[in-house]
């Protein structure tokens, strides 16, 4: 195998193949330099992270197109704890909650709205056109499947927790369409942790209330609201992180537990899997 | 390689670290002269790099060195909660078997993050780093709750501050999956010391963007430093 052929014969086809990977290219001729003692089959893998970040500057409209979802994600967020915490639909099921959990409650609510006008902001400033979505918009039975979530608070709250383990792995699942974009990425793993905040507290209120389920996920759909969530925890019941079973790694005593190595490992959704999981919370 | 400590600049040689520090380069230099399938670019160039660094343990670069760098806190985290939950006092201060059993979930989670990134580094991984917990109030409540708030706050601003430097794909996904653990870890903490507290405007930015505040490498290690006696030299970390 000849690196600096492929490079060339890369060139022929790409001008800009050298600028993109440079400094890149000093460290080839390091490696090439050091000559035949380094494994060739170690290689492939060499190359493959250098054309992953050769190629992974983004389009800007991508970058505007994984942002617009984000939007529309935390429209339903947002629009969700406005309807909950103002809207007279939803006065019983607001009776149900105490004045601490209210306060809390309040407190997601004004960080899921400021996500919206935050990524409205950027979106703009990308020279996109923001989605937009207002209060008509949704349907936060789910098409009939939550029939009590104007009148309970336990539903309420449980549909809210689904809402924010939804939002944290849909999130994740963005982060590597923004690989190596210091705005874009930092901004998205920013309320991407926020999320994964809210979602802590969420089973904690819900915890309090009496529902066996912790701050962290654990195996597949642990919400005790039925399979009607299912889709929001599918293959959060994952061992295997890459090349690592993590149940084989040692614990402090044993193995890690199959428990401890789903909860100490979010797991990321794609974007047609989360539109599939929101889709009926849209009108 | 010598190990100072940040007591008094003695010299002093760390039992554990430097064996297996030395060991890691002298099988890499092995393995590159058998010309076998374990040397990888970066382990070449991190090989390089490290003649010229011997002032502490090396986190490498580019990718490798990101991953040791969250090798690192994972140490530290792991290491904290098993000294909390391995204490004599930790069911008199948490008395509660829900926090008992919360506490506990938390150490196996930083123990598993721990074990995890050291499989996933294999030879490339920094050695077992030595840790100073004396400033830490481990027989109150109150100072654990409140160590254990500044180190998952400080893992959770670490990850999002390190996200952008990492190339390859995969690797972002790891940490991604991740940090929104070490976030629901803060979250619970928080509440613990005060209810509502778990997008405190210390970490989060609650008055306009509700955008988590990300730190540097720089910072957290000035930050994490104060906990580790082992010298860490993370001068070629990538910063863009």
């Amino acid at each position: 195998m000849d690196l600096l052929n492929i490079i060339e014969e890369i060139e022929k086809v790409d001008p800009e193949f050298q600028e993109k990977i440079s400094p890149r290219r000093a460290a080839i001729k390091n490696i090439t330099s050091f000559g035949s003692k380094v494994a060739v089959a170690a290689l492939p893998f060499a190359l493959g992270s250098l054309f992953k970040k050769a190629y992974a500057q983004q389009s800007t409209s991508a970058i505007v197109g994984v942002l617009n979802y984000a939007l529309q994600l935390e429209f339903l967020e947002a629009n969700f704890y406005n309807a909950g915490l103002t809207s007279t639909t939803f006065a019983t099921m607001k009776a149900g909650l105490s004045a601490s959990e209210l306060a809390g409650l309040t407190l997601i609510q004004t960080d899921e709205n400021n996500h919206v006008k935050y990524l409205q902001g950027v979106i703009t400033q990308l020279g996109g056109t923001p989605v937009n979505f207002t209060a008509a918009n949704f349907d936060f039975t789910a098409k009939g499947t939550f029939p009590m979530v104007y009148t309970s608070s336990d539903i309420w709250l449980a549909v809210a927790e689904t809402f924010e383990d939804t939002g944290v792995r849909a999130y994740k699942g963005q982060a590597t369409a923004l690989l190596r974009n210091k705005t874009v990425l930092t901004a998205a793993l920013n309320i991407h942790s926020v999320e994964a905040r809210h979602a802590s507290h969420l089973r904690m209120l819900r915890r309090a209330r009496g529902v066996s389920i912790k701050p962290w996920i654990t195996g597949a759909n642990d919400t005790g609201i039925g399979t009607s969530v299912n889709a929001s925890y599918a293959g959060e019941d994952n061992v295997v992180q890459g090349p690592v079973t993590i149940t084989n790694l040692p614990g402090v005593s044993g193995n890690t537990s199959v428990n401890a190595a789903t909860e100490a490992f979010d797991e990321p959704l794609t974007m047609p899997q989360v539109v599939q999981i929101v889709t009926p919370f849209f009108k | 390689m010598e190990i100072f400590t940040k007591k008094g600049d003695q010299l002093l040689t760390s039992p554990e670290a430097e064996p297996s520090q030395r060991m890691q380069r002298r099988q890499f230099l092995r393995y590159a002269g058998a010309g076998t399938a374990a040397v990888g670019l970066l382990a070449a160039e991190a090989c390089k790099k490290d003649r010229n660094s011997y002032t502490g343990v090396y986190l490498g670069s580019g990718d490798i060195g990101i991953l040791n760098y969250a090798y690192a806190l994972e140490q530290l985290e792991a290491a904290f909660y098993i000294q909390v939950v391995g204490n004599t006092n930790f069911k008199t201060i948490f008395p509660s078997t829900s926090e008992q059993n919360l506490f506990t979930d938390i150490r196996d989670h930083e123990v598993a993050h721990r074990e995890f990134f050291k499989a996933a580094l294999g030879t490339s991984a920094i050695p077992a780093l030595q840790v100073n917990f004396t400033s830490i109030d481990f027989t109150t409540r109150a100072g654990v709750l409140a160590a254990s708030k500044s180190f998952e706050d400080l893992g959770v601003s670490a990850y999002n501050g390190a996200g952008y430097l990492i190339q390859n794909p995969d690797y972002l996904t790891f940490a991604g999956k991740i940090v929104s653990v070490e976030a629901r870890h803060a979250a619970y903490i928080r509440d613990l010391i005060a209810p509502n507290s778990f997008v405190g405007s210390d970490v989060v930015d609650i008055a306009s963007t509700g955008k988590e505040m990300e730190r540097t490498p720089a910072q957290v290690l000035a930050i994490a430093g104060t906990y580790i006696t082992t010298k860490i030299n993370a001068d070629d970390l990538p910063t863009s």
